[in-house]
Parts: C-alpha cells; structure tokens; sequence
C-alpha cells in the first residue's frame, strides 16, 4: 500500500459509513416503523428508536388477516412467496440441469437447434410477450394456481448456458472411466456429474431463490384471488394512493417480513452468492 | 478441442431436453409469435373481429405523442439510474480498496438491498417520502422545499430514480470491487514512485483500466432500468403523475391490460423485443472480447 496516510483511511472510513448509511436506512426505518402504532407512524417525524408495538404489530398482521387484502394474514402471503420462490429456484436447476447435460454428453439431431432455441429466450423476457402469454395462462387454466407462478419461469437460458460451460470443463476421460466401469447415463450424471456441480448449484440456487422471490409482474399478471397473492404483490394492494386509510403499521410489517428471508439467504449465503452473481452474467 | 465422449444414447437426450423445450415453446416462442402476428392486426376489444394492417400499428404508436413522451421519460429514467448507481457505486468501491479493517463488514452491509424487491424499495422510499407521513418529506418541508411527488412530475421521477438507483447500488459496487481488484497493484505502485498523485492516479491508470467492467455495468443497468422496474413504477407512481413517469415497459401493460388496445400494446412489444435483441448483443459481444483478451 502506497501513501496511506490516516487522514485518507479515514475519509474512506467516512465515505463507506455514509454510504452504508443511505443503503441500509430505508429498511432500519422500515423495522422503525413497524415497531410503532398507526397514530404515531401518521404524525411525521417519526422517532429514530423502535416502539413497543413489535409484538402486536407483528401478531396482528402475521395471524390476524389484513383488512385491504380481503382478510387473508401475510402467514399465507410468506407461504405462497416461498413455495413459488423455492418452485421457481429448484424447477430451473433441475430442468437446466438436464437440458445441459443432454446438450454436452450426448450427440443427436438437433442438439444445436435446441440449443439456440433454448439461447434465444434471453431475449423474450415477459415485458416482450405480455398479453399472448396470458392468454395461454388463461387457456391452460393457470390462473390463481401454484403451477401458473411457477411453470412459466423456469425456462433458463442463463443456468442452462452456466451448467453447458461447466460441463465442458469436465475431462472426457472421466466419462470414459465411468463407461469403462459400467456406469450408464443416469448412474453417470448421479454419481459423478451432479457432486461435481454442488457449488455451482449452490450458488445459482441464491441468485435464483432472489429472482423468484421478487418477481413482480408475473404473480400480478397470473393472480387475482387475495389468498394466492405473493408477498409483494399484496403490499402493493395493501397501500392506497390517497393514503388515508393505509393501514402503515401492518405495511411496514409485511415490508419487513418480505424483505427479511431474502436479505438472510444473500447474507448466510454470501460466498455462494457473491460467486453466483458472477457466474451468472458472465 | 477433441471430439468429447459421449454417451450411445438415441431417445434419452430428448427426454432430457424435453420439459425445457416444452416450456419455451409455449410460454417463449407461442406468444411472442402471437405478438408479432397480433402487431399487425387490428382488433376490436372483445376480440370478435380483425383485420390485416401491415406496420400501421407500428406507425401509429410511433406518431402517437405518448409513445413519444414515454421514450422520453424511459431514457431520462434509464440514464439517471444507471448514473446515479454506478457513480455511488464506483465511489464506494474505491473507498472499500482504500481500508483495510473493516472491509468484511461493509461488504456484508453494502449487499442487502440486492435482496430488496424493486417494488418494496419503491414502497419504502415512498414511504419516507410520502408527502403526508413521511419523515423525510418532512424534513424537506423544513427546509423550505415545496415537496409533493404525487402532484409534481419531476419530483416523481427523482423519487423513483431513487429507489431504483438504491437496489442496484449493491450489484454495481460488488462487480466494481471485482474490477478493481483485478487492477495489477505494479501498475499503481510504479505511477506512485513517478510522482502521480492518487486523484490523477485514479484517472489515467485505474478508471480506463476499468472501462471493461464499467462498460459491461451499463449495459446490465440500462437493462435493469427498462424492465426490471416496472415494479417501482407501477407501486410508486403508476406512470403519473399525468404521464410523468410512464416509461415504455409500463405503457405496455397500461395499454394491453387497462386500456385494452390490443394492436398497438403488441406493436409496442415488438419494438421492446427489438430493443431487448440489441441490448443482448452487445453483451454478448462484449464478453467474447473480454474472454479473447484477457
């Protein structure tokens, strides 16, 4: 290190504490928020230290069914969000997983075909395709289901081009030794294949379970009964333009209880995620 | 490269292939199909009767003022996010190079609003925001500052670039700290003993040096920005106030799903879908140079 003197360390310290400050403000206030009862959230300024609400608060909204989204508690809203964010993460491994595999270790008509096929859809991002894709959602029957929150995302281009590459990386010898032992295909991609991806899974697994669990148009397009909305969704219902009758408290709540289960797998899995990131976009 | 090994397969390999092919084709190629067809018809509402019209869809939404406007709105959007985050971002990262202590905790706390959906950090920013309730809108009112987002149109932006910009900070400033530290120390240690001073050092060694990593975040912000925050728009502001904020991506679905204008709706996915077409290239042009030089 070159000139560090204590003077610049210390405008650098400030700098990060400031921007530390910006980033993480909004949610500490949030958590603020949510610890406080209405009357006091409508009086601005609010105090910087949490209130004594915490228990009710989290209670009432948690169990208790919340007036504006037709009476359903944000416990199902948490468990609608997990299963389609945990469907979403686990349904594009899988299918890219195999995808990847029949891809790389097998030789067939059309393999480049589906391989550009299956490319290609980087490029149809829902925005692109909004009314005729609900049309088939209508067609199918999908609205309002598990199945029609899930199914359609897990077409991945990205996890199936991240697993081609690592695949390719993958020795031929292997495959033959496998072969030479007896091993078939399955026995092949169960033994050796899958072990071999464990951190690649891991850490697209992160980055997946945070696109499924903040998908917004999609659950918005596909839902209209209240009780198979996801987290998100619900918030945006739960919280009215003329503000007279948002219930805050229980909006801040159900902030809290959206953001909190992604925030605990990007920290707790911070190495995976990290690498995850950059595998993605490279 | 050697012919790889394989395995003698003739059905497996379909099957394997099978459930991704199938969902593409359905919920990829099916409707984005029906969206060029349905560019060039024109459609009552309830869909009982259409016609051929070749590119007037296209023509119409491209004279139509609003479409106009929201071109607008989206690059003023676009631009002010992608330079707002990266420039936060960037700052932050140098700064993170400069310590030592500490480094392991700033990271960790830099990241969470990744973890943020872009619509919940709409909310919460509307909500300290609010010109009735919040508690920084109050602040602004303090000072003297006429704040009301919901009634004036460049207030309504600035908020939303705000939040839009506050999500992306975290993925800007993990991928500059990656650039940077890729950056040979040699390099900098050598610029040192010759005398530069660090602001120089940073601008003739360190920033062209990160141009790669700069150039392939712009791409990915402009990317975020078009599509990725409907969700802000659309629980923050609803594309008002008047049109203030209604960027492409919003307009879409206001048209299609609102207002029921099937034609020009698809029209206008078919321009996003080629905007989406150029987009990609160039990062994916990008990244084969990255991996041919190095």
């Amino acid at each position: 290190m070159i000139d560090n003197s204590p003077i610049r360390t210390f405008i650098a310290h400030l700098v990060l504490v400031l921007g530390i400050l910006i980033v993480a403000f909004p949610i500490y206030y949030t958590f603020v928020a949510s610890t406080h009862s209405l009357q006091t959230i409508l009086r601005p300024p609010l105090p910087l230290l949490p209130g004594d609400r915490f228990v009710e608060n989290y209670s009432e909204a948690l169990f208790g069914g919340v007036g504006r989204i037709g009476g359903v508690s944000v416990a199902t809203l948490l468990f609608n969000t997990t299963v389609v964010a945990l469907g979403i993460a686990i349904g594009k491994i899988i299918i890219s997983l195999l995808s990847a595999y029949a891809i790389v270790f097998f030789r067939f008509p059309l393999r480049m075909t589906f391989f550009w096929l299956i490319f290609i859809t980087l490029m149809l991002p829902v925005e692109v395709r909004i009314l005729p894709t609900y049309k088939v959602m209508v067609d199918f029957g999908l609205i309002d289901t598990y199945a029609g929150l899930i199914v359609p995302l897990i077409a991945s281009a990205t996890a199936t081009l991240l697993f081609r590459q690592f695949f390719l990386t993958i020795p031929g010898e292997l495959v033959e030794a496998a072969r030479v032992d007896g091993a078939g295909p399955w026995r092949f991609f169960w033994d050796i294949l899958l072990p071999l991806s464990r951190t690649n899974i891991a850490a697209l697994f992160v980055i997946l379970f945070i696109y499924g669990w903040t998908q917004y148009l999609w659950p918005l397009l596909v839902t209209n009964r209240n009780d198979m909305n996801t987290i998100v969704i619900a918030l945006r219902k739960m919280i009215s333009f003329a503000d007279a009758d948002t219930e805050w408290h229980l909006v801040m709540v159900t902030s809290m209880l959206a953001i909190v289960p992604p925030i605990l797998v990007v920290v707790l899995m911070q190495r995976w995620f990290v690498r995850g990131l950059v595998d993605t976009e490279k | 490269m050697s012919p790889r090994v394989v395995f003698p397969n003739k059905i497996l390999p379909y099957l394997l292939v099978a459930p991704q092919l199938a969902i593409t084709l359905i919920f990829f190629y099916w409707p984005a199909s029906q969206a060029l067809r349905q560019s060039m018809l024109r459609e009552d509402p309830f869909g009982l009767s259409s016609k051929f019209v070749w590119f007037a869809n296209f023509k119409k939404v491209l004279s139509d003022p609003n479409y106009l406007n929201s071109i607008q709105v989206t690059a003023v959007f676009s631009i002010a996010t992608a330079a707002v985050a990266m420039g936060t971002a960037l700052l932050l990262a140098v700064m993170a190079e400069k310590v030592i202590r500490g480094r392991g905790v700033y990271r960790t706390l830099m990241i969470w609003p990744y973890a943020v959906a872009p619509a919940i950090a709409g909310m919460l920013w509307l909500f300290l925001f609010n010109p009735s309730i919040g508690s920084l809108a109050y602040g602004l009112r303090w000072l003297g500052i006429n704040w009301d987002p919901l009634l004036d149109g460049e207030q309504a932006m600035a908020l939303v670039v705000a939040a839009a910009s506050w999500k992306q900070i975290s993925y800007n400033f993990l991928f500059f700290v990656a650039g940077l530290q890729a950056i040979p120390k040699t390099l900098i240690e050598a610029a040192a003993i010759d005398g530069a001073k660090p602001t120089k050092r940073f601008w003739t060694i360190v920033f062209p040096l990160l141009a790669p990593t700069t150039f392939f975040l712009l791409v990915v912000n402009t990317v975020y920005a078009f599509f990725d925050t409907f969700g802000i728009i659309h629980a923050v502001t609803g594309g008002g106030p008047g049109k203030a904020t209604e960027t492409l991506v919003y307009k879409v679905y206001n048209d299609g799903f609102v207002n029921l204008i099937l034609g020009d709706s698809a029209a206008q996915s078919v321009i996003l879908m080629v905007i989406v077409i150029a987009l990609t290239a160039i990062q994916f042009r990008y990244v084969e140079k990255k991996v041919h030089y190095g």
